[in-house]
């Protein structure tokens, strides 16, 4: 007799393994470039993610707005929409404004809106604080005070497009094969301990940085609690925000190098430290203590970027895997070698680090194309004003 | 009856009808925009069809290649293949011309796995018996819970070196690091540590030295006997031939052998 449970369910799928798929490019020399090989990397790892969340985070897309910090708004209402437009218009010029394009797309089910807008602060509103202070407060004010937008992206010359679906879905339900970006990441989500929905898939993101992650962070709840004390509200129902929020406290607000943030974030175990020589011994114990509410535990590989960088970290004993190689003027990060090797079959670097040894990849900076140059490494005075910094 | 929900139920009828058996022919495989279950859906036919060797091509990361084949029969893959190679097998001979990643020959019960190549994480995941021979390095946990009973003694050989937790809560079997110099050297950023974590089985010979934070506390430190030297002997001319490397400068004189101070570490912990 025919087992009519194998007719439903061929292959017998009946328990589903695996956690999310990363994938990461930077073109080093700051070139822009089509996202076809993160859309055939991503793809490869299909098996890894379970079509419930895909999203892509692109660096250098908008360069006739370099100036202008590009808001994504989802909106899941029309409403809104409305609501959104007359917050924002009061507060800032907007250069220029537009639905997201996107293409008809099969597999794609009751998408939301998706807005983007051009803007600058205006003169008068919260002039005491940087023009970046005023973006977060306006996202933070978005998430938090008005139902059903979320924002997805609030970085200059950059965006984030992501939706439910598997992220080759995403990619062409947003036309992402018709920008070109001098970075991409990608996330294949399988969401194990939040539901799926548009705002919940990766990458998160705050101004230019964004997150793509697979794991769970374990800290979430700590790490959430210290982030809101600096004024970031988690309102994306995902453990993955707080790392976007802690990378935007740590290296841009208070100006430390990424060095140091991934330091912070899956620092060295204790017993690793007690062999170290001074005065490494003694920095790393200070910052572990410091930042102890911002190390962030349980298991985890994370792509983090912004505008000129882009970089790879894993948890301290590596639960997650997590891989590198280097071909021509790209450097990749991917879940699985197979990915990279299928887009460049020929590196000259591979590798695949130890839990918590950072990959960093940086734009050359005389490369033409980047309007803002890494950050550079932290000055003494930068050093001694950390302790001021901090609070909105 | 095998309830591996990977397993398709063509692979599991398989194992019950009356399979010709292996024979000298040669099968080719184009991987390329296969997916892991297309693929290994033609393989498991020309297994059916008595193929003895098969040769696959263009491999991008398809999973549980040569998962679960219990037939004398090699493989020669060529490409990157995916997590689970040759997991739950017995007595296949597999070549990968190429890197190989997470869960080489877990469950693995017999046969050999030769990579050209580096591996990914959990090398030998709890594996019963056979030999598997890596070129590189290798990634975390290589050899965990590996184990053995009798007759059945797995060996994992790294030409390069293990990343952390290498024998983590090792149960049995051998493991032998040759600590040649690395292809990947960004992968050892430090010095690999916490080898044989919880280790309560089996033997791991070290090319080299180690200090004694990279081992966990369980284990022991020992030089090679003579029978054990003569083993290393073996093995070291077993990979130059497997990698065509002459190995020279490589003497069982160089190891030392670690070994679990007891046989229920956490006895004390969790029985009462």
């Amino acid at each position: 007799m025919k087992n009519l449970r194998s007719l439903n369910n061929p292959y017998r799928d009946d328990k589903v393994f695996e956690g999310c798929a990363i994938f990461a490019l930077l073109n080093q020399a700051g070139r822009n470039v089509s996202g076809e090989p993160v859309f055939r990397a991503i793809s490869n790892m299909r098996n890894r993610g379970n079509g419930l969340g895909g999203g892509f985070a692109v660096y250098g897309i908008y360069p006739e707005y370099a100036e202008h910090y590009a808001l994504q708004v989802m909106f899941d209402d029309p409403l809104a929409r409305e609501e959104v437009e007359s917050y924002l218009k009061g507060r800032f010029e907007v250069a220029d404004e537009e639905e997201v394009p996107t293409r008809k797309t099969q597999a794609v089910i009751h998408p939301p809106q998706v807005f983007r807008y051009f803007l600058k602060p205006r003169a008068g509103w919260m002039d005491d604080v940087t023009e970046d202070e005023r973006v977060i407060r306006a996202v933070m004010d978005i998430n938090i005070g008005i139902k059903d937008a979320f924002v997805f992206s609030s970085g200059k010359n950059m965006g984030v497009f992501k939706g439910v679906g598997h992220p080759e879905t995403i990619a062409e339900y947003f036309r992402l094969d018709e920008y070109r970006g001098y970075l991409w990441t990608a996330h294949s989500r399988f969401p194990t301990n939040s539901r799926a929905w548009w705002g919940g898939a990766h990458p998160f993101s705050i101004l230019d940085w964004t997150v793509i992650h697979n794991g769970e962070i374990s800290s979430y709840g700590i790490n959430r609690r210290y982030l809101e004390m600096h004024g970031y509200a988690c309102t994306l129902e995902t453990d993955t925000e707080v790392l976007a929020y802690i990378v935007d406290l740590l290296a841009r607000r208070q100006r430390l190098p990424m060095s140091l943030v991934t330091k912070i974030m899956a620092p060295p175990l204790w017993e690793e430290i007690e062999r170290m020589k001074e005065p490494e011994r003694s920095e790393l114990i200070k910052l572990r203590q410091i930042y102890s509410s911002l190390l962030v535990n349980g298991p985890f590989a994370c792509v983090i970027a912004h505008h000129g960088e882009m970089i790879g970290l894993n948890d301290r004993i590596r639960l997650r895997p997590m891989t590198a190689g280097i071909g021509g003027e790209n450097l990749y990060i991917s879940s699985e070698e197979a990915s990279i090797r299928l887009v460049c079959p020929e590196l000259d670097e591979f590798w695949s680090p130890q839990g918590g040894d950072p990959i960093v990849g940086r734009v050359k900076p005389e490369s033409p194309e980047i309007f803002e140059p890494a950050r550079p490494e932290v000055s003494d005075e930068d050093r001694a004003g950390l302790k001021a910094g901090g609070r909105v | 009856m095998i309830s591996n929900p990977n397993m398709d139920i063509d692979n599991l009828e398989l194992e019950t009808r009356n399979l010709k058996p292996p024979t000298a022919r040669l099968a080719r495989v184009d991987a390329r925009g296969l997916d892991y279950r297309e693929l290994n859906r033609r393989v498991d036919e020309l297994l059916a069809s008595g193929a003895g060797e098969i040769e696959i091509r263009g491999v991008h990361g398809q999973r549980y290649i040569a998962s679960r084949v219990r037939r004398p029969v090699s493989f020669r893959i060529h490409g990157t293949p995916g997590n689970d190679l040759a997991a739950f097998s017995d007595g296949v001979r597999l070549e990968v011309f190429g890197d190989a990643q997470d869960g080489v020959g877990n469950t693995m019960n017999s046969g050999e796995i030769i990579i050209h190549g580096r591996a990914g994480d959990i090398v030998g995941m709890g594996m019963r018996g056979g030999r598997i021979f890596i070129r590189d390095e290798v990634g975390y946990r290589t050899a965990i819970h590996m184990k053995e009973y009798g007759e059945q003694r797995p060996v994992i050989v790294i030409g390069v070196m293990g990343q952390d937790f290498l024998g983590e809560y090792m149960a049995g079997g051998v493991v032998v690091i040759l600590n040649l110099p690395p292809r990947n050297p960004k992968s050892f950023s430090r010095p690999p540590a916490f080898i044989g974590t919880g280790i309560h089985g089996g033997k791991i010979f070290f090319r080299g030295k180690l200090e004694p934070y990279q081992t966990g506390k369980e284990v022991g430190f020992d030089r090679p006997d003579e029978k054990e030297m003569e083993f290393l002997s073996g093995i070291i001319r077993d990979y130059s031939n497997y990698f065509g490397l002459n190995l020279a400068q490589v003497v069982p004189d160089d190891f030392i052998k670690l070994y679990p101070k007891h046989l229920r570490p956490y006895g004390r912990l969790y029985a009462y």
